[in-house]
């Protein structure tokens, strides 16, 4: 806390804001061209704040820190005032995903510099207003500790995503996007219900413990009387008959959050959505959406579901990780049959995120610690991949790979950089890709909770990764150039779209070769967590 | 016996003060009357004018009466009562009547239907609808109904004949008239049912009828017998004015037929006073009619079923409505069903209060997001009263960006979308309905809730995602609507923002 009273996560969570304020009232013709630079100075100023708050950052804290807490309201919920507040801080998770929050948003603003959308759809000051609320809602999500203010972070996320696919995005579009918006609005609004349920019956809706007030995620974790927490606070005279998955509060409370969180990630069989958004949103939309959007699920679920409800993962884990076994080879298996190369890039999502949802539900160290490094490389090797197949889109109109070929040979330094990306996201060791894949695949071989089979069938899907994705590389960048453009121009990559890529190509090698700094935040962190779990 | 009081016995007893906003406003209007008469054509707008300054008198009447700090005051015999319950509502009825005169001004000049009697009319509702919200007695709450509801027959049927006798439109007279007599007819289940508990308890007074209905229940009197029939008949009663399933037959119809600000107007005036006449009948009248012993109130399973069916129904029928103003007259009817959820939660004897204020909470979202929604609707409207149709604000965004940015506000507050108004009032429903235990209910009720995302969303991709086929007509609202519109939206953004205006707003109501 420094003079202003206001937290860095505070200061770094509302700068978006700023910039969106700025944005507002800029109007006028000379104004215009200024746009894209002033949400670009603010993502990279957000960026900057976030790099700060990791300075600052204590890896071997196991508190929660840059905490902030004020009361927001009170609400009475029959006998009991119950205070809902603005509860902000990181943990090493928190702050690893802030930034890659933060890193993906400049890259993201960058590489619609070179855009045409707004030749032909105009309005381009609310395309620049929904990005900054993005951000802000993006990592409302990721530092509040607080039931009520994260539903509506969590919530809010939806509505600028949903214009950025509806107004800037491809031929399908407002199908797509109205699909995404009621698909995740139905899995969300049941979470609503349970975290309705859980501050009602736990008496807060903070997580952690802050200011003499213990926080529901602390009461869980000190849980020492009879049973489980949520059965001693759950109606009396329940039975057990049923058994412990469909008939006990707590079970049902895990699935109202998880359903929410499945659909976000998507595991599969939710995942139905994700294909349509992803293709027709405009490139840094997708960008973001498999950058940042995809791991407020997963995040959802490591935060909320493994903290809250440790019995009920446990009891479910079997059953999610083998939906996430059969995400990874269903994913794979369909990325492989596209024609359509950013369908093909979309799939690939799928089948990433299944590994992630395997590691944590391995529920050990190795395991979430895997799961939450391949959260942020997935974002930066498939928001690369975005990147790459939409700058193609510029040049060649077209998402076909049947119509591409030899653009290596015409672009030497884009399908250099374009193997790099690929070969991080098929995980070659050496490489970001590979630290997160084995790692996971560490765990659940490790596990006590799953079996060898997952292991086996999850590396199944490393192999299939490198199928899918030499396929589109062999198909796009090698062989003849099958349309060239008609200038040499074209060929060239702008500043901004060389820009781009520079934070992408360091961080992958970073990440590759020097994971222990990623590992060191995350230690603490997860520790708390696999604590629950160890028998 | 009985000794006619002193003139300071009289007023002690009567305790006029406290009844001030309703008075001031009726008193005003009787006022209006003369100078609207008295007045020429060419002062036609004095009477707009004078209805928004006798809104703000009483406002600020309202103001002084009910501080929060003053716990509530009986008036008038017993019959009505000055709470912070009435001090609330007063205050959403009175912002609602001022957005739809704001309206109305140039939607009345555009059909070239202006008269004066228009706002006296709805001045004269609006403080029947305030007399509704205090009354706490049955007699009182059949007579401010009335009140409340004659100026809105004649206001649903103002569009029938212009100003120079012509004919103008057949459906606005269907309206006034349908309206009329389901309206007549409703009224009678009211007054046989308040019959009813008079025959049960002697006495029409709701905290005298709270105190002799334990007793009753206890025994095994015929008076338990009509006691439950009279409060079903009053639950069908209210139930019709507030629309919900089954007694909504009449919502879409009258809805669509009449002028559009009488709509606004109707879709919450009548609304709140009939929720609040019916939350006072059954929590501060009612709540101890209990036929299991420690259980919920025998009403609450009724209330339930009642919100089921119209969360079900209003927000499914909405779906495939063409036209605007029916949908948002379906989705008026799904938004009663959510506040009905608050009242059947109020049957739980420890949660009344906070599903009082939940319901409260919920009305005053309403009210500005559906007023807002309809004066955009009726700003696009034509003059003919044609161009509401859901094809005719494609392209909207393009067009007139302020006004669809609005109304994407208003959208995304109806479907309960967080930083919205709609969103606080929700979640209050919602965690009431926990607190009572009606889990079944609140996952009926967010469910319908993604179904409702589902058209308001439409509304929101044909304004910005398509482009319109046909020019769109010329933009004809004068600027009195954009401050309507502009009110509406500010209560919607503001308290969806300061989530905590809004609880401290209600943190002192308390009925039971």
């Amino acid at each position: 806390m420094d003079v202003t009273g206001l937290s860095l996560t505070t200061i770094t969570l509302f700068l978006p804001m700023v910039g969106l304020a700025i944005l507002l009232f800029m109007n006028g013709e000379t104004q215009k061209a200024n746009l894209k630079w002033v949400a670009f100075a603010t993502s990279v100023v957000t960026f900057v704040a976030s790099v700060l708050m990791w300075i600052n950052f204590d890896p071997g804290n196991a508190e929660l820190q840059m905490v902030q807490r004020n009361t927001w309201a009170e609400v009475s919920l029959g006998e009991s005032v119950i205070n809902v507040s603005y509860f902000v801080g990181v943990d090493g998770i928190s702050m690893l995903l802030v930034l890659l929050t933060t890193f993906i948003m400049p890259i993201s603003i960058l590489g619609s510099f070179g855009s045409h959308i707004f030749e032909e759809r105009g309005r381009e000051k609310l395309y620049y207003i929904f990005l900054m609320l993005l951000e802000w809602s993006m990592l409302g999500v990721f530092v509040v500790h607080d039931l009520i203010i994260f539903y509506v972070f969590w919530e809010v996320t939806l509505v600028p995503m949903y214009f950025l696919i509806g107004i800037w995005g491809s031929e399908e579009r407002i199908y797509a996007a109205v699909k995404f918006f009621l698909y995740t609005m139905a899995g969300s609004i049941l979470m609503l219900i349970a975290i309705l349920y859980v501050g009602n019956r736990s008496g807060t809706f903070s997580t952690y413990s802050a200011g003499g007030d213990v926080g529901v995620i602390e009461r869980v974790h000190n849980w020492d009387g009879e049973g489980t927490y949520w059965d001693a606070l759950g109606p009396e005279g329940e039975s057990e008959d049923g058994g412990f998955l469909f008939n006990s509060v707590e079970s049902w409370l895990f699935l109202g959050f998880l359903v929410a969180f499945a659909i976000k990630v998507p595991i599969f069989p939710f995942h139905s959505w994700l294909p349509d958004a992803h293709v027709q949103a405009p490139t840094a939309g997708s960008v973001i959406l498999a950058g940042v959007l995809l791991k407020m699920g997963t995040y959802g679920i490591v935060r909320f579901n493994l903290n809250l409800f440790p019995e009920a993962t446990v009891a479910w884990a079997p059953t999610i990780a083998f939906l996430g076994v059969v995400g990874i080879i269903y994913g794979a298996w369909v990325s492989y049959a596209q024609d359509n190369v950013k369908k093909l890039v979309a799939y690939s999502s799928v089948s990433h995120l299944g590994f992630v949802v395997v590691g944590i539900f391995a529920l050990n160290a190795q395991g979430l610690q895997g799961a939450t490094l391949q959260m942020v490389n997935h974002g930066i090797s498939t928001g690369g991949l975005f990147l790459i197949v939409g700058m193609l889109y510029e040049r060649w109109h077209t998402k076909e790979m049947a119509d591409y070929g030899g653009v290596w040979k015409m672009m030497p330094l884009f399908g250099a950089i374009s193997l790099v990306i690929s070969l991080s996201s098929m995980g070659l060791p050496g490489l970001n890709g590979f630290i997160g894949e084995f790692t996971i695949l560490l765990g659940s071989l490790g596990s006590e909770y799953l079996g060898f089979a997952f292991t086996l069938f999850a590396t199944l899907g490393v192999i299939m990764a490198a199928v899918y994705l030499l396929k589109m590389f062999q198909h796009v960048f090698m062989g003849e150039m099958k349309r060239p453009l008609s200038s040499e121009e074209g060929y060239k990559l702008t500043w901004s779209e060389k820009a781009a890529f520079i934070p992408i190509i360091i961080m992958i090698f970073w990440m590759g070769i020097q994971p222990i700094v990623f590992f060191n935040m995350l230690d603490v962190s997860v520790d708390s967590i696999v604590a629950l779990f160890v028998r | 016996m009985f000794e006619s009081p002193t003139i300071a016995e009289f007023l002690a007893q009567s305790n006029l003060a406290s009844t001030l906003p309703a008075t001031l406003l009726l008193t005003w209007t009787l006022i209006l009357v003369l100078v609207d008469l008295f007045a020429g054509d060419d002062r036609a707008h004095w009477t707009p004018v004078m209805a928004c300054v006798g809104l703000g008198i009483s406002f600020v009447a309202n103001l002084f009466v009910y501080s929060p700090a003053e716990s509530e005051q009986i008036a008038l015999y017993g019959m009505f009562i000055a709470d912070a319950f009435t001090g609330f509502l007063n205050m959403v009825i009175l912002v609602a009547t001022l957005i739809a005169v704001l309206m109305s001004w140039d939607y009345l000049n555009r059909a070239d239907i202006h008269r004066g009697e228009y706002y006296i009319l709805a001045l004269i509702s609006s403080a029947g609808a305030m007399f509704m919200v205090a009354a706490n007695d049955l007699i009182v709450i059949f007579v401010a109904l009335e009140l409340l509801s004659i100026p809105l027959y004649i206001l649903a049927a103002f569009r029938s004949i212009k100003n120079d006798g012509s004919e103008l439109s057949l459906k606005s007279e269907e309206s006034g008239m349908k309206y009329f007599i389901l309206g007549a007819f409703s009224s009678a289940f009211l007054v046989f049912g308040a019959a009813l508990v008079y025959g049960a308890t002697g006495t029409t007074n709701l905290p005298q009828i709270f105190s002799l209905v334990g007793g009753i229940v206890g025994g095994t009197s015929a008076a338990a017998f009509y006691l439950l029939i009279g409060a079903a008949l009053l639950l069908v009663g209210l139930g019709f004015k507030v629309a919900v399933v089954p007694f909504h037959m009449w919502t879409p119809d009258v809805y669509e037929g009449a002028p559009t600000p009488v709509t606004a107007f109707m879709s919450v005036t009548a609304k709140v006073g009939g929720f609040a006449a019916l939350l006072r009948v059954l929590v501060s009248g009612l709540s101890v009619l209990v036929l299991v012993e420690g259980g919920a109130a025998a009403w609450q399973t009724t209330a339930t079923i009642i919100a089921i069916l119209t969360l079900v129904l209003g927000n499914f029928v909405a779906i495939s409505q063409r036209n605007l103003k029916r949908m948002l007259a379906y989705s008026s009817i799904a938004h009663a069903g959510y506040i009905m959820v608050a009242v059947a939660a109020a049957g739980t004897a420890n949660v009344i209060d906070a599903a009082t204020q939940s319901a409260l909470v919920y009305m005053m979202a309403y009210m500005f997001t559906n007023l807002g929604a309809f004066a955009v609707v009726m700003a696009i409207e034509r003059e003919d009263g044609s161009g509401g149709n859901i094809d005719d604000i494609t392209g909207l965004a393009k067009t007139r960006p302020l006004m669809a940015m609005a109304m994407t506000i208003f959208m995304l507050s109806l479907t309960g979308i967080p930083l919205t108004a709609g969103f606080v009032g929700k979640f209050m429903v919602f965690a009431s309905a926990l607190q009572a235990g009606l889990f079944g209910l609140a996952v009926i009720g967010v469910l319908t809730s993604v179904v409702s995302a589902f058209y308001y969303v439409r509304v929101v991709v044909n304004m910005y995602l398509r482009d319109s086929a046909v020019d769109l007509q010329p933009a004809l609202e004068t600027p009195y609507v954009r401050w309507a519109i502009n009110i509406a939206l500010a209560g919607t953004m503001i308290f969806g923002i300061f989530y905590p205006l809004a609880t401290n707003l209600v943190g002192m109501v308390s009925i039971a």
